[in-house]
C-alpha cells in the first residue's frame, strides 16, 4: 500500500517536473524513440536504410553512455510492449538511474537488488489496481526516497561526465534539480527536519562556495596567456616546460613566504640592529672596502653580514615583545622546506600517475598511438602545424621501416665496440669533470688566504662549474653518435648522462666543500681558545682594576673582535655564487646563443652565399631537457642552501619570474618550432622524478651538517650549542610541560625507534607484495577478457554463415542472459522469447556458455585498463527487474 | 563592439558550469569570442544563433588543424549538418576539449572525431582519411598506398581485439587510455 503511494508521488514528481512526461511516452512506446533521444545526432535515415548493422550499431549506441546497466535496462524496456504506459518507462527510467549508483556501490547494489525483485513480483499486481492512499511516510520509505534524492544528487554532480548533447545534459540536470528540491524538504520529519533542511542549505552553500573557490583559483594561475601563446606557436611540449617552471615558481613561492615570514622578517624587525654584536658588523679590517662593488658581488664585505646569511643570525633564545623563538624558527623552517618540498613533489607525482593512464609500455600500441594521438591540437601555428605533419610523417614511415627491419642488424661487433667506446670516453669525462672541479675547489682554498687575487681567481670555482655545465652535454651529444641509437632511446641516454654530470659535479664540490668545512673548524677551535682565553685575560684585568663591578662585556667595538670562519656563511657564499653564475650563463647563452644566432640568421642572410635560414647556421631550437635539467638542477642548489642563506630562496624567486619572461620572449622571438618532437607530456613524470632524486640528494648534506657537525661558536642562531637540533631539545626541556618533555624522551629512546622503522619496513614490504598482486591480477583478467573476446568473435564469425536472424537476436540475448533465473523471464512478455527461432535450444546454450564471464558479450564496452574494474563487476550480476520499490 | 554584446544571464552562467568543465572564466570568454564571431543582428539572441562553419574555423585556435571540419561537424546540433555551432555546441567543444575534461569524455569525442563516416567503427576508409589529415594536404609528406596498407594493417593488428577489421569505441578507448600523452595533447584552449 505505501509503496503505491509513493509510486503516486514518483508520478507526479516527474509529471509536474514537466519536461519529463512528453519523453516517459516516447521512451515507453519505442526504443527506437528513446535511443534517438540517447544519441540524436545519429542519422535515422542511415538505421532504416542499413539494416543489417542495425544490430550492431545498436549495441555501440548504447555503449556510447558508459553504463552497462543503462544497457541492460534498454533490452529489458524493449521487452515489455508498450501496453503498461507511462507506468512502465518511469520505472524503467528510474532504474537507468540506480544504474549508476550500481557501478559505485556494488555490494550494495546487489542486495537492493535481491529485495527490489521481491517486491517487484507483489507489487506489479498491486500497482495496476490501487491508486494511493497513504498519507504519511514509513521509515522505509524515507530511506527510499533519500537514496532517490541521493542519486539525483550524484547525476547532477556527474553530469558533465556524460558525453550527451548539452541540450540533453540542461533537460537532466533540470529535471533532477526539480526533484531534489521538491524532495528535499519532504525527508525528516519534526525537529530532525528543520535540521535536515538546514543540512541541505549548508551543502547547497557549500557547493556553491567551492565552485567559486575554484574559480578563483583558476583566476590566479599566472601567465594562462603567454603558455597558450607557446603552446599554439610550438606544440605542447615545449609549453610543458613553461607549464613545469610556472610549477617551480609557484612551490618557490611557497618556501620563499615560510623563509622570509618566519626568519627574516623577524629578524629584520625585532632582532639587534646592524652593528650592535659583532656577528652583525662588518670587520674593521675588511671596513674599507666593504661597500665596493666588486666585493658586493662576491658577497662579501656588507652583503656577508646582511640576513641574507646564516652568520648574522643571533642565538638569542627569544627576540622582541612578542617573544619569537628565532632560532628553534630558523631550523623548523629549513626542515619544512624539506618537507613541504617533498610533500608536493610526491602529491604532483601521483596525481599525474593517476592521470596518465600507464607510463606507456611501449611495443603495445606503437601504431596506435601514433595514430591516434600524435596530433596535438594545441597548435595553432600554420607552420608548426606543417612541422607537423613533416614528423608524424617521418615517424610513420620510420616505424614502419623499424617494424620490418627489425631482426636486420649488419655488423653487431662494430656497434658494440662503438657503444662501449662511447660509454668509456663518457665515463672519463665524467671523471675528469669531477677531478676537475675537486682540483678547482683546493685551489681556491688556497686562493683564500691570498690578497693579490684577480676576478677570475675569485670566480675560478663557478666559472669552471658553468663551463662544465655548458660543455659537458654537448660533448655527450657527440660521443653519443657513435652509438647510433634509436633517437628516443638516445634521448634518454643523453638525459642520464647530463644528470649523472650535474650530479657528480655537485656533489664533488659539496664534498671539497665538507674538506673545508672540517680544516675552519680546526682554525675555529685555536680561535675560539684565543678569544675565551683573551676574555678571560679581560676579566682578570677588569676585576683587578675594578673590585666593585663585574661582568660588563668588554669595551671593545663589535667590529674588532676576533672572529671564527663561520663555516655556515661560507657554504652559503658558495652557493649563492654558483647560482648566480648559473643564472649569469644561463641568461648569456638564451642571449647569444639564441638572440644573437637568430640575429644574424635573420640579418645576414641578405647578403650570404647560402642560405643561412634554410642552411647550416639556421635559427635555434628550444632545448626542452637541458632546460628542464637545468631548472632541476637550480632548485638542487635552493634546497641545499637555503639552510645556510636563507635569502637564496628569494633570488631563486625572482630568478624564475625573470626567466619566465625572458625565456618566454626569447621562445617566441628567436626559436622555429621543433622538427623532431619530444614528448614531454604532463603524465611524464619523468621530470618530477629527477626532481625527486635530487631533492633527496640535497637533504643528505643538510641533514648531516644539522645532526652531526658542530655549528660555529660565534655566527649563526645555534652559536653555543653542541649542535644544531639541541635548540629542539632545550625548546622542549625550557618550555613544554614537563610531562611531554618525559614523552619526547620515551619517543626518542632507540628501543622505540628501531620497532617503527621495522614496522614500515614491514608496511612497505606488505604494501608492495599487495600491488604486486594486483598487478598480476589486473593482467590475469585482461588475459581472460581478451580470450573471451576472441572466443565470442569466433562463435559469431561462425554463425555468420548461418542465419542473419539469428544473429540479430544474439545480439539482443546475452544480456537477458544476464538476468539470472529463467522464472524471471515468464515474467517478461513472450515475444522476445528467442522460441520464434527453431534452434532455440541451441542458442540458448550458447547464451549460457557466453554468460560465464559477463563480459564475454560482443564489443567490450568498457576499457581493461587499470582504470576498468574487474570483469566481474563492470556488469552487475543479476540486473533483475527494475527496481520498483 | 563588445560593449554591445549580450551578457549572459547569471543562472545560466552557473547551469553551464554545472553541465561543463569549464569554469566561470572560460565560459565567459568563450561567449565574449562567440558574440564577436556572430552577425551582429543575430547579437541579442545569442541562445538560439548559430556560427556558420566556416566562420568557426576562422578560429586561431582551429585553423591549422587539421580535423577543424570534423570537430564542427560533431559538435554542431544543426539539423542540416552543415557543421554550424550554437553556443552550447560552442561549449560543448570547449569543454570536452578543456584541461579538466576527463579521458572517457576525451576519448569518446576523439573517437567520433574521427569516425569519419559515422558509422560507429572506425574501418579502414576512416584510417585512411585519419592518416591523410595527420601527414598533411602535400604531397611530398603523403605515403604511398603500400606504406598506408602497411600502416592500418598494423594499427589493426595493435588495436583490433575482436579482430573484425574495424575499431570500435571501447577498443579505441582501451588503446587511448593507456597512451601516456592523449590527455594532454586532446586540448584546445580558447
Amino acid at each position: 500500500m505505501c509503496f503505491c503511494y509513493l509510486v503516486g508521488i514518483e508520478i507526479d514528481g516527474e509529471v509536474d517536473s514537466a519536461e519529463a512526461a512528453g519523453k516517459q511516452g516516447k521512451a515507453a512506446a519505442s526504443e527506437d524513440g528513446e535511443d534517438e533521444d540517447e544519441d540524436e545526432d545519429r542519422p535515422r535515415g542511415r538505421r532504416a536504410a542499413n539494416r543489417k548493422k542495425a544490430a550492431q550499431k545498436q549495441v555501440e549506441e548504447d555503449s556510447d553512455d558508459e553504463i552497462p546497466q543503462r544497457r541492460s535496462a534498454g533490452n529489458r524496456r524493449r521487452g515489455k510492449p508498450g501496453a503498461n504506459g507511462g507506468e512502465n518507462g518511469e520505472s524503467n527510467k528510474r532504474n537507468k538511474r540506480g544504474g549508476k549508483k550500481q557501478k559505485q556501490g556494488k555490494g550494495k547494489g546487489k542486495d537492493d537488488d535481491k529485495s527490489n525483485r521481491k517486491k517487484n513480483s507483489s507489487e506489479d499486481s498491486k500497482s495496476e489496481g490501487g491508486e494511493e492512499e497513504e498519507e504519511s511516510m514509513s521509515e522505509g520509505e524515507r530511506a527510499r526516497l533519500m537514496e532517490e534524492v541521493e542519486e539525483k544528487k550524484k547525476l547532477i554532480a556527474n553530469i558533465r561526465n556524460k558525453p550527451w548533447r548539452m541540450k540533453r545534459r540542461l533537460k537532466h540536470l533540470k529535471e533532477a534539480q526539480l526533484f531534489v528540491d521538491k524532495f528535499e524538504g519532504a525527508l525528516g520529519k519534526g525537529k530532525g527536519r528543520k535540521l535536515y533542511a538546514y543540512k541541505v542549505m549548508m551543502m547547497k552553500k557549500w557547493i556553491k562556495f567551492q565552485r567559486d573557490f575554484e574559480n578563483f583559483k583558476t583566476a590566479c594561475i599566472p601567465w594562462e596567456r603567454k603558455i597558450k601563446e607557446v603552446e599554439s606557436h610550438f606544440g605542447s611540449s615545449v609549453a610543458s616546460y613553461f607549464i613545469f617552471l610556472r610549477w617551480m615558481y609557484g612551490m618557490n613561492l611557497v618556501l620563499f613566504s615560510l623563509t622570509f615570514g618566519l626568519v627574516v622578517i623577524p629578524e629584520v624587525l625585532m632582532g639587534l640592529p646592524y652593528g650592535s654584536i659583532p656577528r652583525k658588523t662588518v670587520p674593521r679590517e675588511e671596513q674599507d672596502t666593504a661597500m665596493d662593488y666588486s666585493v658586493l658581488t662576491d658577497f662579501n664585505g656588507y652583503c656577508k653580514y646582511s640576513v641574507l646569511f646564516y652568520g648574522y643570525y643571533n642565538n638569542q633564545r627569544t627576540i622582541g615583545f612578542l617573544k619569537f623563538r628565532l632560532p628553534l624558527s630558523y631550523l623548523m623552517v629549513g626542515i619544512g622546506t624539506f618537507g613541504y618540498s617533498l610533500m608536493v613533489v610526491i602529491r604532483t607525482m601521483a596525481k599525474n600517475a593517476d592521470v596518465g593512464g600507464g607510463d606507456g609500455e611501449d611495443s603495445e600500441f606503437t601504431f596506435a598511438w601514433k595514430m591516434f594521438t600524435s596530433w596535438d591540437y594545441l597548435i595553432g601555428n600554420a607552420e608548426t602545424a606543417d612541422n607537423k605533419y613533416a614528423s608524424i610523417t617521418t615517424s610513420f614511415k620510420e616505424s614502419i621501416v623499424d617494424e620490418q627491419e627489425n631482426q636486420k642488424d649488419e655488423n653487431i661487433h662494430l656497434r658494440r665496440f662503438l657503444r662501449v667506446l662511447a660509454n668509456f670516453l663518457i665515463t672519463c669525462t665524467l671523471g675528469g669533470s669531477g677531478y676537475l672541479i675537486y682540483f678547482v675547489v683546493k685551489r681556491s682554498q688556497e686562493f683564500a688566504n691570498r690578497d693579490d687575487l684577480g676576478w677570475y681567481e675569485k670566480n675560478e670555482l663557478e666559472i669552471i662549474m658553468s663551463l662544465l655545465g655548458l660543455v659537458g652535454p654537448m660533448l655527450f651529444e657527440t660521443i653519443a653518435e657513435l652509438e647510433e641509437y634509436h633517437p628516443r632511446i638516445a634521448l634518454k641516454w643523453q638525459l642520464g648522462r647530463i644528470f649523472a654530470l650535474f650530479l657528480g659535479n655537485l656533489y664533488t664540490f659539496l664534498l671539497a666543500l665538507f674538506d673545508e668545512v672540517n680544516a675552519k673548524l680546526e682554525e675555529e677551535k685555536d680561535i675560539k681558545n684565543a678569544s675565551i682565553w683573551f676574555m678571560k685575560e679581560y676579566f682578570a684585568n677588569f676585576t683587578a682594576n675594578n673590585p666593585n663591578e663585574t661582568g660588563t662585556p668588554p669595551p671593545i667595538e663589535p667590529a674588532d673582535v676576533i672572529r671564527g670562519p663561520c663555516w655556515e656563511t661560507t657554504v652559503g657564499i658558495e652557493f649563492v655564487k654558483l647560482t648566480i653564475s648559473d643564472i649569469q650563463v644561463t641568461y648569456l647563452t638564451i642571449l647569444i646563443g639564441d638572440f644573437l644566432r637568430a640575429l644574424i640568421v635573420r640579418f645576414l642572410n641578405y647578403c650570404w652565399c647560402w642560405d643561412l635560414e634554410a642552411g647550416w647556421p639556421s635559427y635555434g631550437e628550444f632545448d626542452i631537457s637541458g632546460n628542464v635539467l637545468g631548472l632541476v638542477f637550480n632548485q638542487g642548489m635552493i634546497w641545499m642552501g637555503s639552510f645556510y642563506a636563507p635569502g637564496l630562496v628569494g633570488i631563486n624567486v625572482l630568478r624564475l619570474l625573470t626567466s619566465m619572461y625572458y625565456q618566454c620572449w626569447a621562445v617566441m622571438a628567436c626559436n622555429v618550432p621543433h622538427e623532431r618532437v619530444f614528448k614531454a607530456s604532463k603524465s611524464n613524470n619523468f621530470y618530477m622524478g629527477l626532481l625527486l632524486l635530487i631533492l633527496f640528494l640535497s637533504l643528505l648534506p643538510v641533514v648531516y651538517t644539522i645532526m652531526s657537525l658542530p655549528p660555529s661558536f660565534d655566527c649563526g642562531p645555534f652559536s653555543g650549542k653542541e649542535r644544531m637540533f639541541d635548540v629542539i631539545i632545550e625548546t622542549i626541556e625550557l618550555d613544554l610541560p614537563s610531562f611531554l618533555g618525559t614523552l619526547f624522551s620515551y619517543a626518542a629512546n632507540p628501543g622505540l625507534i628501531i620497532p617503527a622503522i621495522l614496522l614500515m619496513v614491514l608496511a612497505i614490504y606488505y604494501l608492495n607484495s599487495v600491488s604486486e598482486a594486483y598487478k598480476n591480477a589486473n593482467n590475469e583478467l585482461k588475459k581472460k577478457m581478451q580470450m573471451a573476446r576472441d572466443e565470442e568473435k569466433n562463435r559469431r564469425n561462425n554463425k555468420d554463415s548461418t542465419n542473419q536472424v539469428m544473429k540479430d537476436l544474439e545480439d539482443l540475448l546475452p544480456n537477458r542472459s544476464n538476468l539470472p533465473p529463467p522464472e524471471e523471464k515468464k515474467g517478461q512478455k513472450p515475444k522476445v522469447k528467442p522460441g520464434a527461432a527453431g534452434n532455440a535450444v541451441n542458442l540458448q546454450k550458447d547464451v549460457s556458455l557466453a554468460s560465464v564471464n559477463p563480459n564475454a558479450r560482443g564489443p567490450v564496452t568498457q576499457a581493461p585498463g587499470p582504470r576498468a574494474p574487474g570483469p566481474g563487476n563492470s556488469r552487475g550480476r543479476g540486473q533483475g527487474p527494475p527496481p520498483r520499490h | 563592439m563588445g560593449a554591445t554584446a549580450s551578457k549572459l544571464p547569471k543562472d545560466q552562467l552557473s547551469e553551464y558550469q554545472e553541465l561543463t568543465f569549464l569554469t566561470k572564466q572560460e565560459i565567459l570568454l568563450a561567449h565574449k569570442r562567440f558574440n564577436e564571431l556572430l552577425e551582429r543582428e543575430d547579437r541579442q539572441q545569442i541562445g538560439g544563433s548559430r556560427v556558420p562553419m566556416n566562420k568557426i574555423l576562422t578560429l586561431p585556435e582551429l585553423k591549422s588543424n587539421p580535423f577543424r571540419r570534423r570537430i564542427c561537424q560533431v559538435f554542431s546540433t544543426s539539423d542540416l549538418r552543415d557543421g554550424s555551432l550554437s553556443f552550447e555546441d560552442f561549449l560543448d567543444l570547449l569543454s570536452a576539449f578543456s584541461d579538466s575534461a576527463t579521458l572517457e569524455i576525451k576519448s569518446h569525442y576523439a573517437f567520433r572525431i574521427f569516425d569519419f563516416d559515422d558509422d560507429g567503427t572506425l574501418d579502414t576508409g576512416d584510417l585512411e582519411k585519419l592518416v591523410n589529415c595527420l601527414t598533411g594536404e602535400m604531397d611530398n609528406t603523403r605515403l604511398t598506398s603500400e606504406e598506408m596498407k602497411q600502416l592500418i594493417n598494423n594499427i589493426l593488428e595493435e588495436s583490433d581485439i575482436d579482430k573484425d577489421g574495424t575499431v570500435n569505441l571501447s577498443e579505441f578507448q582501451h588503446v587511448i587510455s593507456r597512451s601516456p600523452d592523449f590527455v594532454s595533447s586532446f586540448k584546445i584552449v580558447l
